[in-house]
Formats: structure tokens, C-alpha cells, sequence
């Protein structure tokens, strides 16, 4: 299931379940999950990594 | 106070009293306290005091009253989890940790507020009403464990138990100037106490200073008191800062305040290097994946049945749980692997990893964003932004104090140990704690 699928599927659930407050909280989870989605240590059946790289960083350091 | 009371100069009883006197006094307004035990802290104590006349003085938490967070089974009294969804009928037996705690003779006080069911980090969504800041009414003690430190923090416990999912005894700890102690994952048991996120859950004190840490920790664990007070291991004095991530969204007055605290440690023969941890940028979506479906599988059946009796914020954030899939949990157990193996990395040969405790100073009640360097951010999410990683990796951590901001708040220092060495931590906290104390202006 894509993010926009499960999105979809669960704010039309919420409003079915009247909690439409829920809404904001479930897009805020899909962005979530697409950062835990596209994050480079998940394991890919098709495409194995070769090296662990960091993730850019721009925080100070010293 | 222990030595006071093993020699006969102080009695339990007397004790007890001064406990009970300063909860009547200063818990109005406070609402620290969900229950306060009168009367069997009384017997108690008139117990505790008999021991001792005959010579059965059962070590340095005889007669010392303690604080329980009311997610933690006492016999005899109902467990409310600051909850209108628990029943109120009383706890058939104590949690292993109250047990134990009893049989090294300490005196339960009461039970203390906390954030709905712990799913929260400034104690304002309680069944009993916000804990509120003993320095400022207006500001919340930090969270979950808000009634617990508050307890601790105004003298009206010596010490207290709280437990911490993602932050919760060392937040409140930070906010409110205590020490904090997240053992390692499993090292305490949790029985008898509600859960929140099972794979994520610990246990653990806030007190005074590390000192009294170490005694809580040792007796909430079944062992000794008498071996559970010295240092056991010699320190390199070499700590590892894991600036990138953490120090990206502080507090001005936070980094400042912390920052000298680093140069009173290296005044004091620290070494204190920056040591990165990596994909620390993931911790927050890797923690809320865990979190949010396990939270929502414990409460699951009571979010059917009572969903409207939950505080709002509360009963959404589960109910979020419910549409996690299960191949996203499976992701973020990948991800938690991952992050254990780089908190390992980034100790590597240090006693131990130095961050401040929270990015924030203790946040107004009812605020749910707050600016940091011009930007606004979640309260909720940069309280958690420092701790939780430590939860979902197991690694032992504490908040001990480390000075004010010029506003007047207190500041918490982290330090995180080794997986399954937490009395090593407690070793580097207390040495850390007397350089810190030393240095300090009188």
C-alpha cells in the first residue's frame, strides 16, 4: 500500500468512526512514515546496500 | 536523614509527620498527590520505628518516605493512571519494585499525578488536573512522572518512582532540578505496573542526588543496600557528546547553561569529545512507530468500549496507533537494531555519552508549541527529542542537575551508559554530579 493509499483509507475511516479530529494527526503520521520509509538502513529485497553511509547532516559541530 | 534515624535522633514517626505536614501544606495547587496514605505511612512508620528499638535496622531507606507515580500497583489502593477509564478498585498485591522497596524499609507517602495512562510529557492531562511547577505555577513540572518530582522536588518525598517510555522520569527530573535514573530496558521489573509501550517501557527513581539514585535503584532491583553505595568501577573521566541532532532545535538559556556545565567538567580533569550518533536523525520516526502501535494494542479493548472517557489528546494519540501497519512497525524494529549498534558506536571507549536532558525549560502549561531560535516547534515532540532514543535502544540514562537559566529554571544533564552497566552510569553521574557541585559558585 502506498503512503497516499493508506492516507486516504485512514482519514476516510476516522471520518467514519467520527473522530475527524483525528485527520491532522494521521497526516502528520504519513509524513512519518514516509521519513521511516525512505530512511537508507530498511531492508530492499531488489536493491542491497553496499555501504551504510550517515545521512546529510548540517547540525554544528565542534 | 538515614544516619539520623538509625541513631534514634530523629524517629520515623517524626519523620513520617514532616512528610505528611508539607503535602498538606504545599500539594494545594500543586495536585502532585492522586492519594495521600496517612494512615498506613502512620503504621508503618510506628513499625519501622519499632525495628529499630529492637535493633532490626534494615538499611539507609529505613523509615525514609517515598512517593509512588500512580501507574504502579500498591496493595490496597487503587491504581488510577490519572485515568476516568481505570476502575477504582484497589491493587490485590505491590509491583516488585514497591515490594522491595517496602522490605528495605521504605514508607510509601502516596501515590503520585502523572500524565494520562504516561502517554504524555507535561503531566497537564490527568484525571486529578495539571501537576504544576513548584518554582512556577504558570509552567508544567515536565512529564509524565509530573507528580512524582514535584513530590520529590518540595521535600514532600525523599525520594519517588516513576516510569519513563520515552522521557518520562528524566523530563520532569530536568525540569524540576532532580536526579533521574532510565535503567537499562529490562533491568527492573515492570510488573504490576500499566503499561504504555511494552518493547519501550522502564522503571525507575527521581530523587535528590545520585547517591539516593543508586540506593533506590539497588533496592528496586532486589539487591543489597550495603554494596549498592560505593563506586565500582574506575573512569576514564572521558565523556562523548553527541552534538549533531540533539543540539539542533535548543533553548538559548538550555545551551548556554549547558555548555558551562561542559567547562566545569573539563575544569575538573573531564574529557568531553564530540562523538556523533549515527542516524540519530531517525529517531523520532522510528520511536513513534513503535510507540503508537503498541500503545494502541494495550488500550485497544478500553478504546472501544470507554473511547470518550479518555482526555482527548490522549485518546487521539491512540487511536493514531491504530492505523499504523504492521509492515511500518517491522520497519522501525529494523530501525531500532540500527540505532542500538550507533549508540554503541558513539560510546565506544567513553565512560559515557553527555546531552542535555531536555531542549527546552520547563514549557507553560496549555502551550503546545514553543520557539527556539526564531522557529516554532511541538512541545510535545522537542520535550521527547533528546530522551527517547535511549528507550528504544535499552541504553541506561540519567538527567542529573547542572545549573539555571538566567530565567531562574533548572537545566538537566544526560548521561547514557552502556546496555546492562547502569550501576557504571550511576558511578559517572556521581563523579560528574561532584564536579559540577564543586565548581559551582557559592
Amino acid at each position: 500500500m502506498t503512503g497516499d493509499d493508506w492516507l486516504d483509507a485512514a482519514k476516510a475511516d476516522a471520518q467514519r468512526r467520527q473522530l475527524p479530529a483525528l485527520e491532522p494527526l494521521l497526516e502528520a503520521l504519513a509524513k512519518a512514515t514516509r521519513q521511516l520509509r525512505a530512511a537508507e538502513w530498511n531492508l530492499n529485497a531488489a536493491s542491497r546496500p553496499t555501504h551504510d553511509a550517515d545521512p546529510p547532516d548540517d547540525a554544528p559541530t565542534t | 536523614m538515614a544516619a539520623a534515624i538509625e541513631s534514634g535522633e530523629v524517629s520515623v514517626r517524626e519523620v513520617v509527620e514532616t512528610a505528611l505536614h508539607r503535602i498538606e501544606t504545599l500539594d494545594v495547587g500543586l495536585d502532585a498527590f492522586t492519594l495521600v496514605m496517612h494512615n498506613s505511612a502512620r503504621v508503618a512508620a510506628a513499625h519501622a520505628d519499632t525495628e529499630i528499638a529492637t535493633g532490626r535496622y534494615r538499611g539507609p531507606l529505613h523509615g525514609i518516605p517515598i512517593s509512588i507515580k500512580d501507574l504502579i500497583d500498591v496493595a490496597g489502593v487503587p491504581t488510577t493512571a490519572a485515568s476516568q477509564v481505570t476502575d477504582r478498585s484497589p491493587a490485590s498485591a505491590d509491583a516488585p519494585v514497591v515490594a522491595r522497596l517496602k522490605d528495605a524499609g521504605a514508607i510509601l507517602i502516596g501515590k503520585c499525578n502523572l500524565h494520562e495512562f504516561a502517554f504524555g510529557t507535561t503531566g497537564e492531562d490527568s484525571a486529578f488536573g495539571p501537576t504544576r511547577h513548584p518554582l512556577d505555577a504558570n509552567r508544567s513540572p515536565g512529564g509524565s512522572s509530573s507528580g512524582s518530582a514535584v513530590s520529590v522536588a518540595t521535600g514532600m518525598a525523599t525520594a519517588s518512582v516513576g516510569t519513563d517510555t520515552g522521557g518520562s522520569i528524566r523530563i520532569p527530573a530536568a525540569a524540576c532540578g532532580l536526579v533521574g535514573l532510565k535503567p537499562t530496558f529490562g533491568e527492573l521489573p515492570g510488573d504490576g505496573i500499566v503499561p504504555l509501550g511494552p518493547s519501550l517501557d522502564h522503571v525507575g527513581p527521581l530523587t535528590r542526588c545520585v547517591a539516593d539514585a543508586r540506593l533506590m535503584f539497588t533496592a528496586m532491583g532486589g539487591a543489597s543496600l550495603s554494596a549498592g553505595s560505593v563506586q565500582t568501577t574506575p573512569l576514564t573521566r572521558r565523556l562523548g557528546c553527541p552534538r549533531p541532532y540533539f543540539f539542533d532545535q535548543l533553548d538559548d538559556g538550555v545551551r548556554a547553561t549547558f555548555e558551562q556545565a561542559l567547562e566545569r567538567l573539563t575544569d575538573d580533569a573531564w574529557t568531553v569529545s564530540t562523538s556523533p550518533i549515527r542516524h540519530a536523525r531517525d529517531t523520532a520516526t522510528v520511536c513513534l512507530h513503535l510507540l503508537l502501535p503498541e500503545a494502541a494494542a494495550v488500550h485497544a479493548s478500553s478504546l472501544d468500549r470507554h473511547g470518550a472517557t479518555y482526555t482527548q489528546g490522549v485518546r487521539l494519540r491512540l487511536e493514531m496507533g491504530r492505523y499504523v501497519l504492521a509492515e511500518d512497525y517491522a520497519r522501525a524494529q529494523r530501525g531500532r537494531a540500527v540505532l542500538t549498534q550507533t549508540v554503541d558506536d558513539a560510546l565506544g571507549d567513553h565512560d559515557a555519552l553527555v546531552l542535555p536532558s531536555l531542549a527546552i525549560p520547563a514549557p507553560r502549561l496549555g502551550a503546545d508549541t514553543v520557539e527556539i531560535a526564531g522557529r516554532s516547534v511541538s512541545v510535545r515532540n522537542v520535550t521527547l527529542r533528546l530522551t527517547q532514543l535511549f528507550n528504544a535502544t535499552g541504553h541506561p540514562a540519567m538527567s542529573i542537575p547542572c545549573g539555571l537559566t538566567t530565567g531562574g529554571l533548572p537545566v538537566g544533564l544526560q548521561l547514557v551508559g552502556r546496555r546492562s552497566h547502569t550501576a557504571q552510569l550511576l558511578d559517572v553521574a556521581e563523579a560528574c554530579e561532584q564536579s559540577l557541585f564543586l565548581q559551582q559558585p557559592t
